[in-house]
């Protein structure tokens, strides 16, 4: 038996077969080599390969959707033929005595820099073909194509740490647990987990190999300990364990369908956070009254190409209709910092958590942001969506964004398409700026809620993907709950509502506090709503 | 050695698809091909170079042929870009 401790992210036992999740990572670290003639043989081969991929790529897409659409993977072809580019790649190994990996990753960025420097959008945007060919070599390089998502059933997945566009490729019902042995309590890993109720534990600090495949382990998520190969005694422990969770999740059934009030009768509302229309069976089997957050950004992950406004329309439109009329609050999309896309084509940043993300984007690419709120108004017709604005740090870009909202609004007035004229719209309050100028944001908007994950990393100056500050953090820092406490009272003040949409949402030690604080709604992953509304009908703010 | 100069009438001009589609026709020939937007010239037959240009509706490039085939080379390239930008 292998015993492995890491950090517990969401609760609940799991028992089951582990995989390791085979990646083919892409490194393009640089490496000394030895003889260059046979690492420019080693490239040469990479790039056939990648070429007759994408010849394969290009006959099947010329019959499935024509040739005009299919043009793009023979144009691919001609950039890995390219001399200029091939040259760059074979010299710097010569002379340079690069690896092939680290020559392309070189050539790669030169490239599309030379595309991001010219001065229109179009060929700005050809920067993200130049990385794609370059990617594809890459992987060719690293040993093969991409990953088989659907391999992955019925197990536990044993993995470093999964990006968010991979959680998104995976079967979610097929999956029984997670264990990484990187990763924080919030990474993507973490999210996904909690959202599906499924038992995790990460940050392990062990790297699995390959003969763990088709091993028993259990995951205790609740301790964040991880058994492999477990003899008898501590299987039979884990399953008396996994029985009493099991009755536990029954007694909760009790408060199905009850309203989440207290013993002297404050109402609060209970919603739930989701990344896309996928999630809904679980705001509905775990009886949420709303959906407090919805990531949208998870419509634009794992993709080539930006999604049209109809894809999107049609993600939100079926989230409010399933909703029948409770409320929906969608995010605006929040890419960058943790969260990259290729075909954004964001330059490399040394702060990406500073840097160009969110509402930043959103307002710096208003063409990305009205194709959104086009769909989000055209949604909002069939059932009670609002919006909120997401990395907001003053008033200014709230009203520059309400701006374009209107505009928008305007444009489907004249095109005669139906949207709710009294659709919320508010903000999230997630970095200290906001926080404090809460006061006066509260005048511009009709809510806030606060993203406690974001807040507290900006408050605390502490990375949330750094593992080694773990021992600084403090979820319950003062400072934070300072900072919430005034943004609840000048909310209050201007008489909106206000509520939490961050993991701190669903910590049951600190509910009374909020309670007491004066929130309005709390919206926590689909699995914490009923311990969440127990917990608040067990409370009596009066005592 | 064979040229001629042509005024991109195409509102997108010489963007990644046609540009490709450029790369193949000039490479059929034998002959060395350029083309130069003002002081920026390159090399026809690579695509890179080709879109590096950033040639718009409204600009004009030089094309020159030089070789065997030159001639034909020219006069594809000419009707080719009639028809195309």
């Amino acid at each position: 038996m292998l015993t492995l401790k890491g950090k517990s992210v969401s609760s609940g036992i799991t028992i089951g077969p582990l995989a390791l999740f085979h990646r083919n990572t892409i490194s393009t670290a640089v490496r000394p080599i030895d003889d260059a003639e046979a690492e420019v043989s080693r490239f040469q081969a990479a790039r056939a390969a990648s070429i007759s991929q994408l010849q394969s790529l290009y006959e099947k897409a010329v019959e499935k959707v024509g040739e005009e659409q299919a043009a793009v993977f023979e144009v691919h072809q001609m950039m890995l033929d390219d001399d200029d580019y091939v040259d760059d790649i074979v010299s710097q190994i010569r002379d340079e005595k690069l690896n092939a990996e680290a020559a392309v990753e070189h050539t790669a960025q030169n490239f599309a820099a030379m595309f991001r420097g010219m001065d229109d959008a179009y060929m700005q945007a050809r920067a993200a073909d130049v990385l794609d060919i370059s990617r594809r070599v890459e992987r060719e390089l690293c040993g093969g194509e991409g990953i088989d998502f659907s391999a992955y059933d019925h197990v536990i997945i044993a993995a470093d740490d999964l990006a968010p566009s991979e959680t998104l490729q995976l079967d979610t019902d097929k999956i029984l647990g997670f264990v990484t042995s990187d990763g924080s309590t919030n990474s993507h890993t973490a999210i996904l987990a909690r959202t599906l109720g499924i038992a995790a534990v990460v940050s392990t600090g062990t790297q699995l190999h390959n003969d763990v495949d088709g091993k028993t382990a259990v995951v205790d998520g609740t301790t964040g300990t991880v058994y492999i190969d477990p003899d008898e005694e501590t299987l039979d422990r884990m399953k008396k364990r996994q029985d009493l969770e099991t009755r536990r999740r029954q007694e909760l059934e009790s408060v199905r369908g009850k309203e989440s009030v207290t013993r002297d009768g404050r109402h609060i509302d209970v919603y739930a956070n989701i990344g896309n229309p996928d999630n809904l069976p679980q705001v509905l089997s775990n009886d949420a009254e709303g959906i407090g957050l919805f990531r949208s950004e998870f419509l634009y992950l794992g993709r080539n190409t930006y999604p049209t406004e109809e894809e999107q329309f049609e993600a939100y439109k079926k989230t409010a209709q399933t909703m029948a009329g409770k409320k929906v609050i969608i995010r605006t999309l929040d890419i960058g910092a943790d969260k990259k896309v290729d075909y954004f084509n964001l330059a490399p940043e040394e702060n990406p958590a500073m840097g160009m993300r969110a509402i930043r984007i959103c307002l710096t690419r208003p063409e990305l942001f009205r194709t959104q709120l086009r769909a989000l108004c055209r949604a909002s017709a069939f059932g009670t969506i609002a919006i909120m604005f997401p990395m907001i740090i003053s008033a200014d870009e709230v009203r520059r964004a309400k701006a374009i909202l209107r505009d928008v609004q305007h444009e489907l007035d004249e095109q005669g398409m139906k949207y709710d004229p009294h659709m919320e719209v508010g903000i999230m309050i997630e970095t200290p700026a906001a926080a404090i100028m809460s006061d006066e944001l509260a005048k511009e908007v009709d809510f806030f809620s606060i993203g406690s994950n974001d807040l507290t990393q900006y408050t605390l100056a502490i990375d949330r993907q750094q593992t080694q500050l773990d021992a600084f953090f403090d979820a319950h820092h003062p400072a934070v709950l300072r900072l919430i406490g005034q943004t609840i009272a000048n909310g209050h003040k201007e008489g909106i509502w206000v509520g939490i949409c961050g993991e701190l949402g669903a910590d049951l030690t600190l509910t009374e506090t909020f309670l007491r604080m004066g929130f309005d709604e709390l919206s926590v992953s689909p699995p914490a709503v009923l311990p969440l509304r127990e917990k608040i009908r067990s409370l009596d703010l009066k005592k | 050695m064979k040229e001629f100069t042509y005024t991109i009438t195409d509102h997108q001009g010489i963007h990644a698809r046609p540009a490709g589609l450029l790369v193949k026709e000039a490479k059929k020939y034998a002959s060395s091909l350029t083309i130069a937007k003002g002081s920026k010239k390159g090399d026809l037959k690579k695509i890179f170079t080709v879109m590096g240009l950033g040639v718009k509706q409204g600009e004009s490039v030089t094309i020159q042929a030089e070789g065997a085939d030159e001639e034909a080379a020219a006069s594809a390239m000419e009707a080719f870009f009639k028809e195309n930008f």
